[in-house]
């Protein structure tokens, strides 16, 4: 999820986790698993390695935490950690001043690039995925003279980086006398997208066994009418994990958006404002601490809620580089 | 019509917003109803509605920007001159560039390595351990949050205070050098090791895909071979050595390839924690500086096609790869 660009490296369909796999008896299974869980549980090195990268993996994280919630001059004065030698004694103090800061303050003012954030995300993510299921559908299943080379081609377009592109589409977008809206950041992490969701989402659509389509099609329905009656449905797992790449991708960038929003308040979503401001306010920590927390949240809680769709697409092979 | 372009408040906003989603619904509602005429449409027609719109996208997006750029790169930084291959030659021998290109070497080479080393590690201690779930999710959260969230949070991890009396660390990794009795460090500023401490970061983001891709690998792997392999005598290191790892080659080089191209990459780490000052930069960011910053197009242009360059090797392996895995089965 860098900001590095369209370029999915590999493209493969791993085999599916064998959780669910019924494989031999289920006496045989449970045995076996019982066995695993003894032997790991026997195995002190494998636990300690577990709970010390655990660890390792979330303080990073906490520390900023804990810090958005304490008074600036703490801040200045102590680490986050004296905040547990402190428990018993009082002295800590914890309000959502810095929030309050970071979201309205007038040399902040992050509400803004929070509606910003919304604002090029939304688009970004139904225009791509709209146009690609077409492409993919057409890909899959309507037979036209260069479908196969046209197919290559566009999968072969996922190994361009974005950065190839920026400059030509920047001049094009002045040209036409749009640059610095939201309509070119629209337009842009839509086309970047297009490569990969193509790519993927065919990859789902051919797996529709095909006497489903060709049954409707025996019934007189045309290619419009299959797509949306008899293809969609059965996709909805696929645009839901493409969806979801989609959003954290267009959420988390940094780069489309600084070259194609610039720096205006107007446009800016917050990766911008927050990157912008851990280089100028490099020391205010109450305010960073509180920003990258105001900007982590949104993708976290869609993140936690549909990780299940998550880790289907990252196992179909689409990874966004 | 000014507020199309231009939008101020946020109602505006949301405004330009529905009216974007609208346009486009018309607009590929037309389409479809044009071509939705079973029979009286010729075949072709109904491709060019479905695929039409993508093709014309990427055609406008990706292919035509990426010739051009192909040929700023051999003209000067206004794009007036023709230089030849000038740009390219200074971005591989001019000093600055070439710390550039070491640095991005250095990330190409640790990064993908230790990700997938650490990925690989914990995918096996936490298998079908009691708290796999919660463990999982531990590693798993960062890939959630933007490169630039997770720099912000490892400057705090940095953070560095002078060395006087009365005074407190308060980043966690020099308050442990002073525990340790040791002096605290300006770990973003000192080099070469900044470079060093700016890849961990990626490594904090990746190691959660690697692990991901390698638990689903691992699990995989048939129980009768696992058993067979148990009734030899194999155990802990010896089956991760010859049983676990060659199991999962497939979905090694995968992994390592992934989490290679996106290093090369990588640009968001660099720009919010040091800009490329202090001897940091890498060729993503460099591209960044010297179109945007430099206001050099030219050889702005060339370290894009550098890049370009240097993702293919890596591409055309792990498609050989590939074939080689499926050739085995």
């Amino acid at each position: 999820m860098s900001a590095g660009g369209l370029t999915q490296g590999p493209q493969v369909v791993l085999p599916e986790p064998a959780v669910d796999a019924g494989r031999g008896t289920r006496a045989g299974r449970l045995s076996g698993r019982a066995a695993r869980a003894k032997r790991r549980l026997s195995n002190p090195w494998a636990s300690g390695i577990a709970i010390v990268l655990g660890i390792l993996w979330t303080i990073p994280t906490i520390g900023l935490f804990i810090t958005s919630f304490r008074p600036e001059s703490d801040i200045r004065r102590s680490g986050w950690w004296t905040v547990f030698g402190n428990l018993f004694t009082g002295e800590n103090q914890f309000s959502l001043e810095n929030y309050q800061t970071a979201l309205y303050g007038s040399s902040t003012n992050l509400v803004q690039y929070f509606v910003n954030s919304i604002v090029i995300t939304l688009p970004s993510v139904i225009i791509p995925i709209t146009v690609a299921l077409l492409a993919a559908y057409a890909f899959a299943w309507i037979d036209f003279p260069g479908r196969n080379w046209l197919f290559v081609a566009v999968f072969a377009l996922q190994i361009v980086p974005i950065q190839v592109t920026m400059i030509p589409l920047l001049t094009a977008y002045v040209d036409v006398g749009i640059a610095g809206s939201f309509w070119t950041v629209w337009l842009s992490h839509s086309i970047f997208a297009l490569p990969l969701a193509i790519f993927l989402l065919h990859n789902f659509m051919k797996d529709i066994p095909s006497s489903l389509v060709e049954a409707a099609r025996v019934d007189g329905a045309g290619h419009v009418t299959i797509f949306f009656r008899v293809v969609m449905p059965l996709l909805v797992p696929a645009i839901a994990a493409f969806g979801i790449f989609q959003f954290l991708w267009v959420w988390n960038d940094l780069l489309v958006a600084l070259v194609f929003a610039g720096g205006t308040p107007d446009v800016a979503p917050l990766t911008v404002r927050v990157a912008e401001m851990s280089g100028s306010r490099g020391g205010d920590w109450h305010i960073l601490s509180a920003g990258a927390f105001i900007s982590i949240i949104v993708p976290l809680v869609v993140f936690v809620a549909l990780q299940r769709y998550f880790v289907r697409g990252l196992l179909a092979g689409s990874v966004k580089g | 019509m000014d507020w199309l372009l231009e939008a101020g408040s946020p109602a505006q906003k949301f405004g330009v917003m529905a009216v974007a989603i609208l346009l486009f619904v018309v607009v590929m509602g037309a389409i479809l109803f044009a071509v939705d005429r079973p029979k009286r449409v010729p075949r072709w027609v109904v491709a060019v509605g479905f695929v039409g719109p993508a093709l014309l996208g990427l055609a406008f997006g990706l292919v035509y920007p990426g010739l051009v750029t192909i040929k700023n790169s051999f003209f000067d930084r206004s794009g007036a001159e023709f230089v030849g291959f000038d740009n390219y030659v200074t971005a591989f021998t001019n000093e600055q560039f070439l710390i550039v290109l070491r640095n991005t070497a250095i990330w190409v080479l640790v990064a993908p390595v230790l990700s997938t080393l650490i990925g690989l590690v914990y995918a096996v201690v936490v298998d079908r351990s009691r708290f796999e779930r919660f463990a999982k999710a531990l590693i798993f959260l960062p890939m959630a949050i933007s490169m630039v969230g997770a720099s912000i949070i490892w400057r705090f991890v940095y953070e560095f205070k002078p060395d006087q009396p009365g005074v407190q660390q308060t980043g966690l990794l020099n308050q442990l050098l002073v525990w340790l009795g040791l002096p605290p460090q300006q770990f973003l500023i000192n080099q070469p090791w900044n470079t060093v401490f700016l890849i961990v970061i990626l490594i904090w983001i990746q190691s959660g895909f690697a692990m991901t891709l390698l638990s689903a690998a691992i699990k995989a792997i048939p129980d009768d071979i696992t058993e067979a392999a148990r009734l030899d005598g194999l155990h802990g290191l010896g089956m991760f050595r010859y049983i676990t790892v060659p199991s999962i080659r497939p979905a090694l080089v995968v992994v390592l390839t992934t989490i290679a191209i996106t290093t090369l990459k990588v640009f968001d780490i660099v720009r919010t924690t040091t800009a490329g000052q202090f001897g940091t930069s890498v060729v993503a960011n460099e591209f960044y500086t010297q179109s945007f910053r430099q206001n050099n197009a030219g050889l702005g242009a060339a370290l894009a096609v550098v890049l370009f360059i240097l993702v293919i090797p890596i591409i055309v392996y792990n498609v050989r790869q590939l074939r080689l895995a499926e050739e085995v089965r």
